[in-house]
């Protein structure tokens, strides 16, 4: 029998098992928007012109390297190299923030430009194209709610190791922060293409 | 748990993986420039889930983990695409 | 000093830990499953009194046309609450909530879940939940009046506390994945040694297809009221037509949780017939693997049908064949189980105990509103009864009739190992007729009146199911009795009943190899498993 308190593949299979629950979660999102595209084509490619692609590229590239950070992170944490392994997670956060501070620039342009939820503005356009923005807010809103919380998992671990409770010989927390972290960034590679690149 | 052994992932391999990850995303965003037609939405999901195969394989440390944990991640997305797929019999068929 | 620790350990995970006072906060801070299992079941206990008080005031109001005791409005927010509270408060967190925390490691030979500070965050959830629910019906414009359903565009328009309502299934639905999450890796990683996949009880084995239910279907239902919320406060316009959106999407989106939801419900029940009927059959369950099968094949089979609530909405025509024709496939592992209890009960030697009695029933009612549902899956007889009555007695034969009685069943099997005590099993086999003969009284009238053309949901109807709608709000009252008959037995058994043994059903899953009840620490040593879970031949007799 595995000892409860120090079970770490069992703790490891039950973050994946969250894991699995974002993922359905976000599913159901990902399936409005393969049937709203399917039904308006045409509409979503001229809304998804109004996407900045170049700042959606670079929040590509953070949330990226972001994951590479975290990932070597936890080796670094394995190898038993501790300042290194800081360094780099305080790094992943700092990507986080990277992104989210693009992030706001983006939804603030939009905005200020009358592109929002229920405005007068959205709606006067067609059908496709109120859906299409719809689903841009709600879906990049819900990401950038997992970012944060993505953000502050990984601050709590970062804790966690200057108090000495994880460690190179301990190190779960970690690693399913990092997990975490990874599926933040899975999600973003499917929003990229579908919100900005579909023109 | 000490005793067990972990497979730890270089850093070159993490490295590397990083930089095939900056590869594909520049692909696709080159990709979108070119009018494909309909395939415009294969290739760009199609290279979002090379991307995100590496993501979940090296960087998540799926590849290395045992056959439970990568049945389970089948299994998962295996819902998610039966959810999409058969709301579509209603969609595409109206 | 000897008497005071003989009383401490007669009351087992009851009695306060060594060195400490029974506090509410050892309680309700308790990592211990089995005291989170008795949290969750005295929770469930009361909202399941709550949701038959307004079930109760459903019939009562329908009991002639026109109005008897409430407006249409209060109306409509007393069905929609019976359902809100019966499905996410009572019926789905029940058995895995209470008896699965209770007995799933034990069964297994563990000292507690995976993750029990998890296990008791989920228990705070489901209080947070239940406060929310609450809380709908005494602010703004008073309890939402959609329905259980929350169907957009009356959802979105409505002014009633959808928003409240729909944050405390959120809030549910969300405790509900976490147990599940929980007993998944459980089962994976904390079984004795010896107990392997073929030697678990099935019980078990039906919590860990629910569980991935749990976490695979719950989420969809999240995102879903999530958005619906969204919606009212922003005005997205993700499912308003008026705004490019497809409210249809809604359904699915809807149903793609709400139909496995159902064997979220039903699969641990059918676990706990399968632990009694062995029992007190005296005989070896017929068919193991393919009971075991049966639940995986369940759980998966169930995630592909769910258009089936959705043949007259206005889909196309080959998703109704397509979800027809695999709603008649998912028939099929449920028959199986049918088949392997009777046939376990064959040539058994029977004995009639309250479970049996509870058992019997289950199979009884669950059948007959299985093969309602074969009516509501054939797409062209469905046209007819949708929205019908048809629908209201065939869900009731299977949730009430099927879960409700395995409920009971659970609670009479396990209650003396939980208590410690017996309660009086004349009773209980009286109120168990009693509520039998009630909720036949009560809902078999529905099936005809539904197929008389009775739309559901309505407040007021035409005369000619005047005599139909009085004889079922009869049998409400007759269900009530026997309901509270069976619950006064058992809290009577539970104050004052003489003492049980450790094993009174000569069983021989584990949790009847430990004391009555079960001290904090479940096993002394971890125990070693060497047979089967209904492997008679070595048992002695309690008594």
């Amino acid at each position: 029998m595995s000892n409860v308190h120090n079970d770490y593949l069992g703790a490891k299979i039950g973050m994946w098992l969250f894991l699995f629950t974002e993922v359905l979660l976000f599913g159901g999102l990902f399936l409005l928007y393969a049937i709203y595209l399917h039904q308006h084509p045409a509409e979503f490619h001229k809304a998804s012109k109004e996407l900045d692609v170049l700042l959606g590229t670079v929040n590509t590239v953070v949330l990226i390297t972001s994951s590479f950070f975290v990932a070597l992170s936890i080796s670094a944490l394995q190898q038993g190299k501790v300042v290194l392994c800081k360094r780099l997670l305080t790094a992943t956060v700092g990507c986080a923030l990277i992104f989210l501070v693009i992030k706001y620039f983006e939804w603030s342009a939009k905005i200020h430009h009358g592109i929002y939820p229920d405005s007068d503005q959205l709606l006067l356009r067609p059908a496709g194209e109120i859906v299409y923005f719809g689903l841009y807010y709600v879906m990049t809103g819900l990401h950038g709610i997992h970012v944060i919380i993505g953000g502050a998992v990984l601050l709590y671990a970062l804790r966690l190791i200057n108090a000495g409770r994880v460690t190179a010989d301990n190190f779960i927390f970690l690693e399913n922060s990092g997990l975490y972290w990874h599926l933040v960034d899975l999600v973003w590679i499917y929003l990229f293409p579908l919100f900005y690149l579909i023109v | 748990m000490s005793a067990e052994h972990h497979h730890i992932v270089s850093f070159r391999q993490n490295t590397i993986i990083w930089l095939v990850l900056l590869v594909f995303t520049a692909i696709t965003v080159a990709a979108s420039r070119f009018d494909f037609g309909f395939l415009n939405i294969v290739v760009a999901l199609g290279i979002a889930t090379c991307k995100a195969g590496l993501v979940t394989l090296y960087f998540m440390h799926l590849r290395y983990e045992g056959n439970l944990i990568r049945l389970m991640v089948f299994i998962a997305f295996a819902i998610l695409a039966i959810a999409i797929g058969f709301t579509f019999f209603d969609v595409a068929y109206r | 000093m000897a008497t005071a620790d003989a009383v401490q350990t007669s009351r087992g995970f009851w009695g306060p830990l060594q060195g400490t006072k029974n506090s509410i906060g050892s309680w309700i801070f308790s990592t211990d499953h089995k005291r989170i299992g008795i949290l969750y079941f005295y929770g469930i206990i009361g909202f399941f009194l709550v949701g038959l008080l307004l079930g109760f005031l459903v019939r009562l109001e329908l009991i002639a046309p026109g109005k008897t005791i409430m407006d249409a409005q209060t109306y409509n927010a007393i069905f929609t609450l019976h359902g809100v509270v019966m499905i996410f408060l009572v019926v789905i967190p029940s058995i895995p909530a209470a008896f699965g925390n209770i007995f799933l490691p034990i069964q297994i030979g563990a000292e507690d879940v995976s993750f029990p500070r998890l296990n008791n965050f989920s228990w705070w959830l489901y209080v947070t939940g239940a406060v929310l629910a609450l809380s709908s019906l005494f602010t703004g414009d008073g309890p939402p009046d959609t329905g259980w359903t929350f169907y957009v565009p009356f959802s979105n328009v409505t002014t009633t506390n959808v928003n409240v309502a729909l944050a405390a299934v959120f809030v549910l639905g969300f405790s509900s994945i976490l147990t599940g999450l929980n007993f998944i890796t459980t089962i994976h990683r904390l079984r004795a040694e010896g107990m392997t996949w073929t030697r678990l009880p099935l019980f078990v084995w039906s919590l860990y297809a629910t569980g991935w239910i749990q976490v695979l279907a719950t989420p969809v239902l999240g995102i879903t009221v999530l958005l619906v919320v969204v919606e009212r406060v922003m005005g997205v316009g993700l499912f308003d037509a008026t705004k490019g959106g497809d409210p249809l999407l809604y359904q699915h989106l809807f149903w793609i949780y709400s139909h496995p939801a159902v064997y979220i419900m039903i699969l641990p029940a059918m676990g706990v017939i399968s632990e009694i009927i062995p029992v007190f059959s005296r005989k070896k369950i017929f068919g193991y693997k393919m009971i075991a099968f049966s639940s995986l094949a369940i759980a998966f089979a169930g995630s592909l049908v769910w258009a089936h609530h959705m043949f007259t909405s206005g889909m196309s025509d080959t998703a109704v064949l397509v979800f027809s024709f695999l709603t008649f496939v998912v028939a099929i592992p449920s028959a199986i189980k049918v088949f392997n209890w009777v046939s376990t009960m064959f040539k058994g030697a029977i004995y009639l105990e309250p479970p049996m009695y509870y058992a019997m029933a289950f199979i009884f009612l669950f059948s007959i509103g299985g093969l309602t549902g074969l009516v509501l899956g054939g797409a062209g007889t469905d046209i007819h009864v949708h929205d019908t009555y048809f629908v209201v007695a065939h869900f009731h034969y299977v949730i009430f009739g099927g879960l409700g009685f395995g409920l009971f069943g659970a609670m009479h099997y396990w209650f003396p190992k939980i208590y410690g005590k017996m309660y009086n099993k004349r009773v209980a086999n009286i109120s168990c007729l009693v509520t039998f003969i009630g909720f036949n009284v009560l809902y078999f009238p529905l099936f005809v009146i539904g197929l008389q053309g009775m739309p559901r949901r309505y407040y007021d109807y035409l005369p000619q199911y005047t005599t139909g709608h009085f004889i079922s709000t009869v049998g409400s009252w007759i269900l009530a009795a026997g309901l509270l008959l069976m619950l006064w037995n058992l809290f009577k058994g539970a104050r004052s009943g003489p003492r049980a043994g450790d094993n009174p059903w000569n069983a021989v899953t584990l949790e009847w190899q430990v004391p009555s009840p079960p001290p904090h620490h479940n096993f002394v040593e971890e125990p070693v498993v060497t047979h089967g879970p209904y492997d008679f031949r070595e048992v002695t007799s309690d008594e």
